[in-house]
């Protein structure tokens, strides 16, 4: 049916086919089907616990699905590794800052860099003399901020740099799909718009896809294309901003009472 | 140059740098500074055992995957060899041919445990190597037929590398420095002519400088290694696997293939045993107590450092060599039959070696290398809180030595 389609632009980049977990009898993403298009910014929005980070997981292949499908270029990609899905393009910031403590900031992004580049077998060559890898990183690190950090031991930075140098190692990966998950939580009110901007950015100036899970509704309103609601692991809506977040739906998770939670 | 040998990953720390530079010029001019069969063959086996806890250092230190099968790998290269000459004779070939069979085993198997790590995990897989290691050793022990079994096997060397073949007709000179030394003290005048001593040049010679060129060699490789876009790659798993995969390195690929350098490493550092040693048995090349030994050379030194391999692996030996003379001195000077003398006897001398191991341990967590640079590191950071301008000069400096 995409094959069909004349114009490539309108054919999906990244698509989620009934895709569905199952943790011992607890369905934490049930039959997820989306399709996500170059050129957009996608925020996937609901409670906690509605399954946006676990869904992220199924896509970058963090968890196996139990059932369904993920396709990226059309290509079913369901049975690839982390690993294997980052080399094809799908770039991930994590919630939880995942980084590599005991290495500089600049070290980290170097790795990330490398990875794009595909030098990481290299054995015979100092990393040290690879300037140009050594240069994208710098620039990359730049880009976030944190210039002045290069050479910073991860662990000893803060918080809000930690999640500035998340985002960073996304960047460097030069991913066809970006996936920002909570790239703001945690950080100083000063600090947000760093990354805010380095988003619309992207936005902007690259024709990608953008998914962000972000509870912050101002973030969500300014800078998205589209939003996708999620709640106990089923999508419940999915359209323009204005009308998704009129909905009652939404209303009921975020200005509304409590909702119940699974 | 030095930038290009070292691949930019300096000692940095003088003291450090000092005792490398000691260690390097015993082991270069070893055979010449110390007389007697018992140094020169612990000489030989300083320059063996770098190349075998510098190759671990790259698993545990390096990638944090924890192998008690390094001593397997070690054997295997130690029995290539020898089971090659008993069944061909003592030429180069069958030197070869133990060579070339005993690293393409290694291969095979390390490329096995490599893979199994992708199933089995940390504690897990250091089980799974245990296993293997021990089925391993009772299989040498069982095919007495091409092993010896628990005798072992003699190891029949080319003559150019026996002690039988002298190169020179004359002996060269010699000069014992802690003869020297302690000569100093009790006949000053004549301390630098009772220094000097014969060295007749012969095969064994030879085959002791095949093994510390070799030493240097894969020490260098080793270092170039841990600091090209692999070794980092390796630092990043170590630190956090699950991000290298994010990132989209396929771990188990680059866990393998520092399984499979880590042991081909050690096998060749078996075959330099076999050489030197001329006689290997389950007891000096695949007993479990070795696997302890290089373990604990590792982290005395300094997992994750390299420069610690060296320096580890030097004082170890030392340590476990003349550990029982020292003592022999002390219990001389105490009363006989006192609890003292019980404690400082030379029988005792693996309870002190214990409480250093335990006291070494407790004091360096890093090992002695990590420790050396921590120090180092807060000199230059107090030196440079006390003036602005220096430190830039310090930094100018450092970087124009390292273009």
């Amino acid at each position: 049916m995409a094959s069909l389609q004349p114009e490539a632009d309108s054919r999906p980049v990244l698509e989620t086919r009934d895709l569905t977990i199952n943790f011992g009898g607890h369905v934490a993403v049930n039959q997820v089907s989306c399709a996500f298009h170059a050129g957009t910014l996608t925020s996937i929005v609901g409670p906690n616990g509605a399954g946006k980070t676990t869904w992220f997981n199924l896509i970058s292949g963090q968890l196996a699905a139990t059932a369904g499908s993920v396709r990226l270029f059309d290509e079913d990609i369901t049975r690839l590794g982390a690993a294997a899905r980052a080399g094809k393009g799908l770039g991930r910031a994590f919630q939880l800052t995942n980084l590599f403590p005991d290495l500089t900031a600049l070290e980290n992004v170097r790795l990330a860099v490398a990875a794009r580049y595909h030098i990481g077998h290299v054995f015979w060559q100092m990393a040290s003399r690879r300037r140009d890898i050594t240069d994208r990183a710098a620039a990359f690190l730049e880009q976030v901020n944190l210039g002045k950090r290069a050479d910073a031991l991860v662990a000893n930075l803060p918080h809000g740099d930690q999640r500035k140098l998340e985002v960073a190692l996304m960047l460097a990966l030069e991913p066809e799909v970006f996936m920002f998950d909570e790239p703001t939580a945690g950080m100083s009110v000063d600090e947000v718009p760093v990354i805010l901007d380095l988003i619309a950015d992207i936005k902007n100036k690259q024709n990608k896809v953008i998914l962000l899970v972000e509870h912050k509704m101002d973030v969500v309103r300014s800078l998205s294309d589209r939003i996708v609601v999620l709640h106990n692991g089923e999508l419940v809506a999915d359209g323009e901003p204005a009308e998704v977040i009129a909905s009652p739906i939404v209303q009921e998770a975020y200005l509304g009472a409590e909702v119940e939670e699974i | 140059m030095m930038q290009r040998l070292l691949s930019g990953d300096y000692p940095r720390s003088r003291a450090l740098t000092a005792l490398l530079l000691i260690i390097g010029a015993s082991l270069a001019l070893g055979p010449f500074l110390f007389p007697g069969v018992r140094a020169f063959s612990m000489l030989g086996m300083i320059c063996v055992f770098i190349i075998v806890v510098a190759s671990y250092d790259l698993m545990l230190g390096y990638t944090h995957i924890v192998s008690f099968a390094h001593t397997m790998f070690f054997g295997i290269g130690a029995y290539g060899v020898a089971m090659a000459t008993d069944a061909l004779g003592n030429g180069y070939g069958a030197v070869l041919a133990g060579i070339g069979g005993a690293v393409l085993l290694t291969i095979l198997l390390s490329l096995l445990l490599g893979l199994l790590s992708l199933r089995v995990k940390a504690i897990f897989f250091a089980l799974v190597t245990l296993a293997v290691a021990f089925a391993f050793l009772s299989l040498v022990t069982q095919l007495y037929n091409l092993t010896g079994g628990e005798d072992g096997l003699a190891v029949r060397v080319p003559r150019e590398l026996g002690p039988a073949f002298r190169p020179f007709d004359e002996p060269w000179v010699g000069f014992d420095v802690v003869g020297f030394f302690s000569g100093l003290f009790s006949d000053p005048a004549n301390a630098f002519k009772d220094a000097l001593f014969d060295v007749r040049v012969n095969g064994r010679h030879l085959v002791y400088y095949i093994a510390f060129l070799s030493a240097v060699a894969v020490f260098l490789f080793l270092l170039r290694m841990v600091n090209s876009p692999f070794g980092r790659v390796l630092q990043a798993i170590r630190e956090n696997e699950f991000r290298a995969q994010a990132l989209g390195y396929r771990t188990v690929f680059y866990r393998t293939a520092a399984v499979i350098v880590s042991a081909v490493l050690a096998t060749l550092a078996g075959v330099l045993f076999a050489l030197i040693n001329r006689y290997v048995n389950p007891e000096n090349t695949l007993n479990f107590e070795l696997m302890v030994f290089i373990l604990l050379m590792c982290v005395i030194g300094g997992m994750g450092t390299l420069y610690g391999a060296v320096v580890g692996t030097a004082l170890f030996l030392l340590a476990q060599n003349y550990l029982q003379d020292l003592l022999k001195l002390l219990a001389g000077q105490v009363e006989k039959g006192s609890m003292l003398a019980e404690l400082v006897g030379p029988d005792s001398w693996l309870l002190w070696f214990g409480l250093l191991f335990v006291l070494s341990v407790y004091f360096f967590p890093s090992g002695i290398v990590g420790q050396l640079r921590l120090w180092a590191a807060r000199r230059r950071q107090r030196r440079a809180g006390n003036g602005g301008a220096s430190r830039d000069g310090v930094s100018a400096q450092g970087e124009s030595h390292a273009s």
